[in-house]
């Protein structure tokens, strides 16, 4: 196998296989990490980027292949191991302990003592040190619960750095938080890049890989495809190695007429998340919400669906106003929403994607008020080929792919035709070929004459899919944006105005 | 149950294979394929029959099972109810002590103040549905844990039903009534064919109606259920509804069996009405399980009992074997799910 030594110092890994059962996800994979550089990681989902990493902290082991840590033969078999090794992975999702506070989080598992006890006051001004050396400023002592996604994210961050970690891989670390606080996590990096630390940085935002990465390495299906080791790495291309096709990045939505006005939204507040928010959206727009992560973006969309109070204002579709108290309510007003959250509030992962698809309709699509388990198949294969969802609609939807959740999470408020469609996120932790494809969904949907809101935390998405863009900051609506005015500076300028 | 199970297993394998040496192969096979298609408490329901009518020539009698059904069917119209309320992630532990409190307020109402029977019957269902609602709204708008607020309503119920006749019981029904004990149709025992038709509506209900089946979303995600318009509060309080109602049948059924009302009548069924819920293969954590695992974990129950009885195993074992078989049932019920 070995047909030369390994590099003394670095992290090295020649052909590595992860096979499950028949099913192969990485097929001989070699990267190489040197310290103080960044590997950027980029692929669609499902193309073996978790495998990966996973691999290499330890969580699985390999199936075939062999890695090196700085020349001495690597083979974790525990997270735990790869951590004494020098070798941290940051999980994409956020695994802190709510009621604990912050300073106890770092801690967890090795918590500092002394004469028997937990020395809490070496351990907070540590969590201090640690956490003012990335730029994350918050009390240790506080609960974590409350706290934003990026500070958050910043003490995952911190926690993994207190282990004294070599090389950390970063798995999409900024997919839940928007541009400012993204700049933040970037910081972080670059500060442990410059201490001498191997980063694998993975991204769906090639923006950020770009900026971060000294090297880029392209998986698709398992494979290697591409290895980039000159900076900058051209857009287009890694676009095009991620999808395996010719690919541009095109936004040319034909602008609505502007006559007729499905939702009108005046002077709308909801305490203690925001206040004094009024629009009209027309039929056939699709009007962009921008803004910061706690801006009050969701917290708006959230009230106009129901699924918060409404305290203040009014709300009309096709001029009638309504008052209604649930997202029920809202539904029956014509206005879904498709929530940002695929877990905890859009889709139920335990349950087959046609149920879950059905789920909302059963009311209606029940004969004489009895419904089966065929006619939910049915709809469920019918929006399958509408929506080209890719898998068995009568597995659980948990066994899916991101991209493809998405669509079903799509497919399953769109059984029937709303007045006002909202879309908060829709193209979170989702592949480019997955986005592309709803982006074509939400444009069709819009020239057929539905009025649809789009929340996004990448700037290019709202600027390429709405025809005006709506900025919040702070809980406060800071102005709204025609397509022609909407420049990504003027919405930053917006978005941090306060 | 362990022991039991280990001790008959090998002579049913022997028995095989001195009939059938040359087939059994295959037998294991196929056995293997159906056996993954068969929810797993069905396995074990069968393995203890088997493992019974191996040590009591009298367990596979006609009249033995027709007893084992009779036994099971107040216990099995509280799990009905139980099982829908684990289905939604919630719990009640009031149901004893509804079956105690409503049938206490029947028979004192029937004794004391002369309301007709069929009156006093229809207030004692009223007052289980009332407590209920009560768990129903407690958990929802109160928003107190269900386990919290039913174990505050078990608590009070069970302290009403003794206060009503200040502790004492109550006997002697209507004889129509209690003729409703020994009542047979094509066989089966009346209140058994009681049981399974609650347990066929309600499973028609689960399967077939968008109410019934949006337990199943609230129980997997009751976020992901509210935001696609299902007026989900509406639904939990109709659940515990359901589940003080059907304690409330239990009640009578049971009422009917004794021809009297004690105060502390049913308490004790809480555990095993949430043994049968749990062995039927439903988690406490919501959103799995049904009515045909609890049918089964029912049937585990009642045979398991049965059976212990008829080999005169000590009435304080009894309940070891029951723990054993909980534990046995989860595990197994995990193993599969993995």
């Amino acid at each position: 196998m070995e047909t030369n030594a390994p590099s003394p110092k670095g992290l090295e890994c020649r052909g590595l296989v992860k096979n499950y059962g028949p099913i192969s996800v990485l097929k001989s994979v070699d990267l190489f990490l040197a310290p103080g550089t960044c590997v950027g990681l980029i692929g669609e989902n499902g193309a073996g980027k978790s495998t990966f990493n996973s691999l290499v902290a330890g969580v699985v082991a390999p199936t075939d292949g062999r890695m090196w840590l700085d020349g001495q033969p690597y083979e974790p078999h525990s997270p735990s191991d790869a951590i004494q090794r020098g070798v941290a992975l940051i999980h994409q999702e956020i695994r802190l302990l709510p009621g604990l506070s912050v300073a106890e989080n770092l801690f967890l598992g090795a918590l500092p003592m002394k004469a028997g006890r937990i020395d809490r006051r070496y351990m907070e001004e540590k969590a201090r040190a640690v956490l003012a050396t990335l730029g994350v400023h918050v009390d240790p002592r506080r609960p974590v619960r409350g706290l934003t996604m990026a500070v958050q994210q910043g003490i995952e961050i911190a926690k993994a750095i207190l282990r004294n970690p070599r090389y950390v891989i970063f798995d999409e670390p900024t997919a839940a938080v928007g541009e400012t606080e993204a700049e933040q996590i970037m910081g972080q990096v670059q500060k442990l890049k410059s201490e001498g630390v191997g980063v694998i940085y993975v991204s769906h935002r090639l923006d950020e890989v770009r900026e971060l990465a000294d090297e880029v390495v392209c998986l698709r299906d398992g494979h290697r495809v591409s290895h980039w080791t000159e900076r900058p790495v051209p857009k287009d291309e890694m676009i095009n190695a991620m999808v395996g096709r010719e690919f541009t990045f095109k936004h040319h939505p034909p602008s609505p007429s502007r006559d007729k006005v499905v939702l009108e939204v005046r002077d709308a507040g909801h305490s203690g998340a925001f206040e004094g928010v009024s629009f009209d959206l027309y039929e056939g727009e699709i009007l962009g919400m921008a803004g910061l992560i706690g801006a009050g973006r969701t917290d708006v969309v959230r009230t106009i669906a129901g699924a918060d109070r409404l305290d203040r204002g009014t709300i009309s579709v096709d001029g009638r106003g309504i008052r209604f108290r649930s997202p029920k309510g809202a539904m029956k007003a014509g206005i879904f929403m498709v929530p940002e959250d695929r877990k905890g509030q859009g889709l139920n992962l335990d349950r087959s994607a046609s149920e879950n698809i059905t789920l909302p309709w059963e009311k209606k699509l029940a004969k004489f008020g009895q419904i089966t388990g065929r006619r939910v198949a049915e709809i469920g294969e019918a929006q399958k080929y509408r929506f080209d969802i890719r898998g068995r609609m009568s597995l659980p939807v948990g066994a899916m792919s991101g991209g493809n959740q998405q669509k079903v999470l799509l497919a399953k408020w769109l059984v029937e035709e709303p007045r006002v469609l909202i879309v908060d996120e829709p193209t979170r932790g989702v592949d480019v070929g997955a986005k592309m494809a709803i982006y074509k969904i939400l444009r069709e949907l819009a020239s057929a004459g539905m009025g649809i809101i789009v929340v996004s935390s990448e700037l290019e998405e709202v600027l390429g899919l709405s025809h005006r863009i709506l900025v919040m900051s702070e809980g406060r609506q800071s102005g709204i944006l025609s397509r022609e005015e909407a420049t990504p500076e003027r919405v930053m300028s917006l978005a941090v105005s306060g | 149950m362990s022991h039991a199970n280990s001790n008959t297993d090998e002579p049913v394998k022997a028995g095989r294979n001195s009939e059938a040496q040359t087939s059994s192969e295959r037998l294991v096979a196929l056995g293997g394929s159906v056996l993954r298609q068969v929810p797993g408490p069905l396995i074990g329901l069968i393995a203890v029959c088997i493992a019974f009518s191996w040590m009591s020539p009298y367990f596979l009698t006609e009249r033995n099972l027709v007893n084992i059904f009779s036994q099971i069917s107040e216990i099995g119209i509280m799990a009905v109810g139980a099982a829908l309320v684990i289905l939604i992630g919630g719990i009640d532990l009031s149901v004893g002590a509804v079956v105690a409190l409503s049938l206490m307020v029947n028979a004192w109402l029937y004794r004391d103040f002369g309301v007709p029977f069929v009156f006093s019957s229809l207030v004692g269902l009223g007052v289980g549905a009332l407590v209920g609602l009560v768990n129903g709204v407690l958990s929802t708008y109160g928003r107190v844990q269900p386990f919290v607020a039913t174990l505050a309503t078990m608590s009070a119920c069970s302290g009403l039903a003794l206060y009503v006749t200040n502790g004492g019981p109550v006997t002697g029904f209507p004889d129509w009534f209690t003729g409703l004990a020994s009542l047979r149709i094509f066989g089966l025992p009346f209140e058994s064919l009681l049981m399974v038709t609650i347990f066929l509506t309600v499973a028609w209900w689960l399967t077939f109606r968008p109410t019934g089946r949006s337990l199943y979303a609230i129980g997997g995600s009751e976020e992901v259920a509210r935001l696609s318009g299902i007026n989900t509060r509406q639904v939990k309080i109709l659940v515990y509804v359901i589940a003080g109602f059907l304690a409330a049948v239990a009640s009578l059924v049971l009422g009917a069996r004794l021809d009297s009302a004690h105060p502390t009548a049913g308490i004790s069924d809480l555990l095993s009405v949430i043994a049968v819920v749990v062995i039927g293969g439903a988690s406490l954590a919501g959103g799995s399980g049904g009515m045909l695992g609890t049918f089964i974990g029912l049937l585990i129950i009642g045979v398991l009992r049965n059976g212990m009885a008829l080999l005169n195993v000590s009435p304080n074992l009894q309940p070891v074997v029951i723990g054993i078989a909980i534990i046995i049932a989860v595990m197994l019920d995990r193993k599969t799910a993995n």
